[in-house]
């Protein structure tokens, strides 16, 4: 049973059943590491959050954060991306931490979940429309019109446009999970390998497994850097308006 | 050799692990919807009371120790720039202090040299003067006493002279041709001795 790759994926309940009206809230597995992760962000910057002028290392770790992400939103959506800073923090860092507790042996990855990650992603594509439809109104709408486009060929880049930002949520999701569920899957295939050949031929499947377990790491970090950044390309969109 | 055990171990292995994972039941875990509903509750739940609490209560505090170390710097570096400033001040101040006091002492030990060397000048001179008093004295005392001696020699001359004729002859002659005599040769003498 644990040699199927796809095992580490299972949702399972914890403790007892809960429903209203008869849709099942029950607390799973994957609840029990969204809450892990929450509450870790929360007690690493609540430790960063002294009042030394000297920081200490929870300290500077919790405002080298803050900077990063900062110069991350400035850089890519500018400074009217200012009051979505809170949001775009507190979901990479979720998503960080997510990815990053998936690669502790046994546990489970949140983000590995489409419906997690198309959750999200339908949050940012939705909340960001709205944003450019109140910034610009219907004017919003002239993102799917780039300028300097002959007249013939309008009407096909006008759908092909559309086409293009309806799926950014699909894009958006997919992105993250898959990589996290290749990822996974595959340390988890090179681990049964491990097992099967035993202590003779083990070695080779166990080097790719701890090469793989460094660069899983790196993709973690990457995935939840591409999708803040991808927000924040987004909300540059929404914000100003270029076409 | 060994390369072909690695190689047969693997390719059984595989085959091995292929039946293990296609005996269960296959398929992505991912989408079976029966927890679906209970993901995205715990979601919204957990990820907003994350953005939550973060956006009212700690990234306020992060971004206000960023503003306030900011600050803190900036008035640092003011302060120390005030006084780096204040230092200079002072460092040409007290070059000034040092260059006057070395001119006044030179300027004293000048004075002082002068006023020494005028006292010494004026006491050398005064002393010459006495000096030169106490040779004119001494030479006038000279002049005297040779004159005075002059007369006491012929004096005691012609008081000899006498005696000396008394006592060969036994009989006084007049003094005053004897004194007559006595000056007349003494005086001879004197110009003989004085070179005259």
């Amino acid at each position: 049973m644990a040699a199927n790759p796809m095992y580490q994926f299972n949702v399972y309940r914890i403790g007892p059943e809960i429903k209203i009206s008869n849709i099942d809230i029950s607390f799973t597995n994957a609840s029990l590491f969204m809450v892990i992760s929450s509450l870790a962000i929360l007690i690493i910057f609540n430790l960063g959050t002294k009042r030394s002028i000297i920081p200490n290392k929870i300290q500077l770790l919790a405002e080298l954060s803050y900077s990063f992400i900062s110069k991350m939103i400035s850089d890519t959506a500018g400074s009217k991306a200012r009051p979505y800073f809170s949001f775009i923090f507190s979901l990479f860092m979720f998503v960080l931490f997510c990815n990053m507790f998936g690669m502790i042996p046994y546990s489970f990855t949140v983000t590995s979940h489409i419906i997690v990650t198309f959750v999200l992603a339908a949050f940012i594509f939705i909340g960001v429309t709205i944003i450019g439809f109140i910034k610009h109104g219907l004017g919003y709408l002239k993102l799917f019109v780039p300028s300097g486009v002959p007249m013939v060929l309008l009407p096909l880049i006008v759908v092909i446009e559309i086409i293009s930002y309806l799926s950014r949520p699909i894009s958006l999701s997919v992105r993250l999970f898959a990589n996290m569920m290749a990822g996974h899957t595959m340390m988890k295939v090179f681990g049964g390998f491990v097992v099967s050949l035993g202590i003779v031929g083990g070695w080779l499947p166990l080097g790719f497994s701890v090469a793989l377990t460094g660069l899983e790491i790196l993709v973690a970090f990457l995935q939840a850097y591409v999708f803040a950044i991808l927000t924040c390309i987004y909300l540059n969109d929404a914000l100003n308006l270029h076409h | 050799m060994l390369k072909k055990i690695i190689f047969q171990f693997l390719a059984l292995s595989f085959i091995f692990t292929y039946n293990a994972q296609s005996a269960e039941s296959g398929g992505m875990p991912q989408l079976n919807p029966e927890f679906w509903i209970s993901q995205i509750f715990w979601l919204v739940l957990t990820f907003g009371l994350l953005f939550i609490i973060l956006s009212k209560f700690i990234l306020p505090k992060i971004s206000n120790n960023l503003e306030t170390r900011k600050s803190q710097i900036l008035e640092n570096i003011e302060t120390a720039d005030k006084q780096r400033e204040e230092t200079e001040k002072k460092v040409k101040e007290f070059d000034k202090i040092i260059n006057d006091t070395k001119v006044e002492a030179k300027n004293f030990f000048n004075s002082e040299r002068q006023k020494v060397l005028d006292d010494i000048n004026n006491k050398r001179l005064s002393l010459e003067k006495d000096i030169e008093k106490e040779i004119i004295k001494a030479d006038e005392e000279i002049d005297q006493l040779k004159k005075t001696s002059q007369e006491k020699v012929i004096k005691i001359a012609i008081e000899t002279s006498s005696d000396l004729v008394k006592q060969l002859i036994g009989e006084d002659i007049n003094k005053s041709s004897l004194s007559a005599i006595v000056e007349d040769l003494s005086k001879k003498e004197m110009e003989k001795h004085n070179g005259i």
